[in-house]
C-alpha cells in the first residue's frame, strides 16, 4: 500500500479509515514535533487544467489576503514602485497577492506526439529555501514539516524572497503590513505573499486545499523520501521526467511529466508571475561551502600566530 | 604589535562586512545605490551575501592571529584601551551572533523563528554599536591596546 495519501484515498476509506493513515503520514502533529519534511507529488499527466485547485486555494486562503489601506504612502524616493493587486483580485492567469496557484498551459511535440500540457503552479517549499534562510528580519519561517512560510505580521514586504527565490514566487503587496507602523516612506514596502500550502489545514490533519478539491488526484502529499520513491516510479512507468527533486538543491515539490522539462520550460509563457521551469542550481550553495573557510581560517590564525611566537622567542633567546 | 598587513586587512575585511551587511537588507536597490555605475552588485543578494561570509572568515582568521599574538607575546606589556575592550566585546558578539546565522543557512532547520529574529536583529544592532564605536575611537584617536604601566 502506497504510504502516502491523496483525495480519493482520504475520501474513499471514510474518515476513520484517513484517519488511520493520517495519524501516520499527514501531518496532523506538523507543528508539534520534528518530522520528516512533507513533498508532493505533482503528476502532470493527470492535470486537466480544470482550475479546482485555484478556487480551492483562494476560498480556503481568502482571509490571509491583504486589505491594503489607500491611499499608499509616500515613498521616499518618490520613483520606488509600489504593487497593488486589490483591484486585481479575481486574475487567476498568474501569481498575485491574491492568487497563489495557478495553471500553466504547455504544447510540446515529444516522441512524434503533441501533448497539451497544464501544469499546477505554486511555492516549490525548497528543502534549503532562501527566502527563509536569507530574509534579514526573520519574516520567513520553514515548518518541521518543510513548508516555507511567509508571517504576514513581520514581513515588511522589501521583496528579498522575491528576489532571492529562482522562480520569484512571492507577491508584493503595497499598503498592508506593520511597515505602516514603522516608518513607511522610508522603509517598507507591503507584505509579501505565496502559497504557504494551507499549514493551518495541515496541522489539523487535512489536507491543502488544492489536494483535496482536485478531482484527478494530480497531487499526492507524503514524506519526501516516499514521495520521491512514488515519483521516480511513476517516472520508470510512463517512461517520464522528473523535476523539483534536484532544484535548488532540493525542493519539496517533485512534478512528474511524460515530456522533457526543457521542452516544457519552452513551451510555457515565463515572465512576471510565471515562473519558469528550467534548472536550477542549488542557490545556498557558494555561501554554505564558505561556511567550511570560517573554521578553517581561525585555525589558520592561529596557525600563522604560533609561528610568529615561535619566531620572538627563538630571537629572545638569541 | 603592529602589523601593517593585520591593519589592511582588517579596514578592508571590515569595510566590506559593513557594506554587505547593510546589503543583506532591501536598501542598496530601493534607493537606487546600485543604479550607480560599477555598484550593481550591490543589489545581488547571492554577492553580498557570499563576500559577508568571505570577510567574516578573513577577519575571523585576523581576530585569532591578533588575540595569539597578544596574549602569548604582548600581554606583559600592554593591555586593552577602554574603547578596545568595548569594541573587542561587541566584536565578540557579533562573530557569535554570525556564526549561529551561518549554521541557520545551512540545509536544515536549527532555530525557532523567534530564535532567528533575535539572532537578525541582534546582529543588526551590534553591527550598528560596533559601527558607532568605531567612528568614536577613530575620532578620539584611542588605539586597540595601550601600554602596561602597572608592570
Amino acid at each position: 500500500m502506497s504510504k502516502n495519501i491523496s483525495r480519493r484515498a482520504f475520501l474513499k476509506g471514510g474518515l476513520a479509515a484517513a484517519g488511520t493513515l493520517a495519524a501516520t503520514r499527514l501531518p496532523a502533529k506538523a507543528s508539534q514535533s520534528p518530522m520528516e519534511p512533507l513533498a508532493t507529488l505533482i503528476d502532470i499527466s493527470k492535470c486537466i487544467g480544470c482550475e479546482a485547485c485555484v478556487l480551492a486555494c483562494s476560498e480556503v486562503n481568502q482571509q490571509k489576503y491583504p486589505d491594503p489601506i489607500k491611499p499608499f504612502p509616500k515613498m521616499i524616493p518618490k520613483k520606488v514602485p509600489v504593487a497593488d493587486w486589490s483591484n486585481k483580485q479575481d486574475v487567476t492567469d498568474r501569481l498575485t497577492p491574491y492568487n497563489w496557484l495557478f495553471i500553466q498551459h504547455a504544447e510540446v511535440e515529444h516522441q512524434d506526439e503533441t501533448y497539451e500540457l497544464t501544469i499546477p503552479r505554486r511555492c516549490m517549499h525548497c528543502s534549503n529555501p532562501p527566502c527563509v534562510k536569507l530574509c534579514p528580519f526573520g519574516a520567513a519561517d520553514q515548518l518541521d514539516n518543510g513548508i516555507a512560510r511567509i508571517d504576514t505580521d513581520i514581513c515588511l514586504g522589501g521583496a528579498k524572497c522575491k528576489s532571492v527565490c529562482p522562480w520569484k514566487i512571492p507577491e508584493r503587496q503595497t499598503g498592508v503590513g506593520i511597515y505602516l507602523d514603522l516608518l513607511p516612506a522610508l522603509a517598507g514596502n507591503g507584505v509579501m505573499y505565496k502559497c504557504d500550502r494551507c499549514y493551518d489545514r495541515l496541522a489539523q490533519g487535512e489536507l491543502p486545499a488544492c489536494i483535496e478539491e482536485c478531482p484527478e488526484d494530480v497531487q499526492t502529499i507524503g514524506p519526501r523520501k516516499d514521495i520521491i520513491s512514488q515519483a521516480h516510479q511513476l517516472a520508470d512507468e510512463i517512461d517520464g521526467y522528473i523535476y523539483g527533486e534536484m532544484e535548488n538543491g532540493g525542493t519539496n515539490t517533485i512534478y512528474v511529466s511524460p515530456v522533457p522539462f526543457e521542452k516544457i520550460n519552452q513551451a510555457i509563457e515565463k515572465g512576471k508571475g510565471k515562473p519558469h521551469m528550467k534548472p536550477v542550481a542549488d542557490t545556498m550553495a557558494d555561501a554554505n561551502n564558505l561556511a567550511a573557510a570560517m573554521i578553517i581560517a581561525p585555525i589558520a590564525g592561529l596557525a600563522a600566530a604560533a609561528g610568529k611566537i615561535y619566531k620572538m622567542t627563538q630571537k629572545d633567546q638569541s | 604589535m603592529k602589523s601593517p598587513l593585520v591593519r589592511i586587512l582588517y579596514i578592508i575585511s571590515t569595510s566590506i562586512l559593513v557594506i554587505t551587511g547593510f546589503g543583506q537588507m532591501p536598501i542598496y536597490k530601493r534607493y537606487y545605490i546600485s543604479s550607480l555605475p560599477g555598484l550593481g552588485w550591490l543589489a545581488d543578494f547571492y554577492i553580498t551575501h557570499w563576500l559577508h561570509y568571505l570577510s567574516a572568515a578573513v577577519l575571523m582568521g585576523l581576530v585569532s592571529y591578533a588575540l595569539v599574538i597578544y596574549i602569548f607575546g604582548y600581554r606583559r606589556f600592554q593591555k586593552p584601551s577602554i574603547s578596545g575592550f568595548i569594541r573587542g566585546l561587541i566584536l565578540a558578539a557579533l562573530t557569535v551572533t554570525g556564526v549561529l546565522l551561518v549554521i541557520n543557512n545551512l540545509p536544515g532547520s536549527v532555530f525557532s523563528q523567534g530564535a532567528i529574529i533575535f539572532l537578525d536583529l541582534a546582529h543588526m544592532a551590534l553591527a550598528m554599536v560596533f559601527i558607532v564605536a568605531g567612528i568614536v575611537a577613530i575620532l578620539q584617536k584611542s588605539p586597540w591596546i595601550v601600554e602596561r604601566f602597572d608592570r
